[in-house]
């Protein structure tokens, strides 16, 4: 945790002094679900304070500022209303594709009634399908490749009975390798299309 | 004063459709919603049950019974508790380059924000702002609690 130049300008201390009159506030950083690290950074007309640490914090009160150690039950006493109407995280599938067709492996084919299954029970449910590329080929020819890769994934669903006006498409082109590789090199796992439901 | 420049907004985005980050674009879509809960949108209020489109500009509201989530189109996930409000000041987000533009303004009550992608490709395009705070994010999860004397 790093503390910048809080409090140490009198002409901006006044104007927080001002603005913060009736204001009470607290901010938390809380840990990322996957372990990984996270922070925050709370910047106001005093400095600016960074976050790092799960639970760690900082309130203000009138012109009081401090940082705290705040705790999995405080966030839970205070936020637990905001928390618990948290949508469900969005989820990602991952379909391949025989080589150089736009026909799904067998195991990819087997994954739509999951896939299905998932966008129908979900509340107001919303599909992203990306198309993504290997290295082989331009920026450009994959920007459209890709586009074409998650209309055919798009069409798929769409026969499986997803409502069409769900679905929006989106092509990366080769930004987003899952195999990293130099560029022209033919990898089957970057050719892929994910769907991501949210 | 405020809504008038949301209002003007929102005829500019009429006016050129398909300019990213205007009042009236996309951005999202209530996922969750209990008790009261309501959107103000260029003036007007509309009740928000679970399927609501959130627009730019929107500002989202729980009464004393109310939570709502939403879940934006880059997947940042935003829900707030009771006695809340927050605005969509500014939304954008370009599916094929990630590249986009988050900034919510928390007016008050509590939020919880689980950031999505436009914050994994480029932390600096994604902020939010309490009355007296910017929050910048290199992370994924937190919470905001603001009581301010107005809301505005």
């Amino acid at each position: 945790m790093r503390i910048d130049s809080c409090g140490r300008w009198p002409l901006a201390a006044l104007s927080a002094l001002l603005l913060g009159g009736c204001v009470s506030e607290r901010v938390v950083l809380l840990p990322a679900p996957d372990g990984r690290p996270t922070a925050i950074t709370v910047r106001d007309s005093r400095g600016e304070v960074v976050l790092d640490q799960p639970f760690a914090g900082v309130e203000r009160r009138g012109n009081e500022f401090k940082v705290l150690k705040s705790s999995e039950a405080e966030v839970k006493a205070k936020f637990g209303a905001a928390l618990a109407a948290k949508p469900v995280p969005p989820r990602s599938f991952i379909l391949y594709f025989e080589g150089g067709s736009e026909t799904l492996t067998a195991v990819s084919a087997a994954e739509l009634a999951t896939i299905k299954r998932e966008i129908a029970e979900r509340p107001a449910s919303e599909v992203m399908v990306i198309g993504h590329t290997d290295t082989v080929g331009g920026m450009d020819t994959n920007d459209k490749l890709s586009q074409k890769r998650a209309a055919a994934v798009r069409e798929i669903l769409i026969a499986a009975g997803v409502p069409a006006q769900k679905i929006e498409t989106a092509g990366r082109g080769e930004r987003e390798l899952l195999v990293m590789s130099a560029d022209e090199v033919a990898e089957p796992r970057n050719r892929r299309v994910e769907i991501s439901v949210r | 004063m405020k809504w008038n420049r949301f209002m003007g907004a929102a005829v500019l985005a009429g006016l050129c459709f398909g300019v990213p980050a205007f009042a009236g674009e996309d951005a999202g879509m209530v996922k969750t919603s209990k008790g009261q809960v309501g959107i103000e949108r260029a003036g007007q209020w509309i009740p928000a049950p679970v399927g609501t489109p959130v627009l730019v500009a929107d500002r989202i509201k729980t009464g004393a019974d109310g939570a709502v989530g939403v879940t934006l189109r880059d997947n940042t996930l935003l829900s707030a508790g009771p006695n809340s409000a927050f605005a969509i000041d500014k939304f954008a987000f370009n599916s094929t380059t990630y590249e986009g533009v988050v900034s919510v303004g928390v007016k008050k009550g509590t939020l919880a924000v689980s950031t999505g992608k436009i914050a994994k490709e480029k932390p600096e395009s994604v902020d939010f702002r309490t009355p007296t705070s910017v929050i910048g994010v290199h992370g994924t999860e937190f919470v905001i609690e603001t009581e301010a004397g107005d809301e505005d």
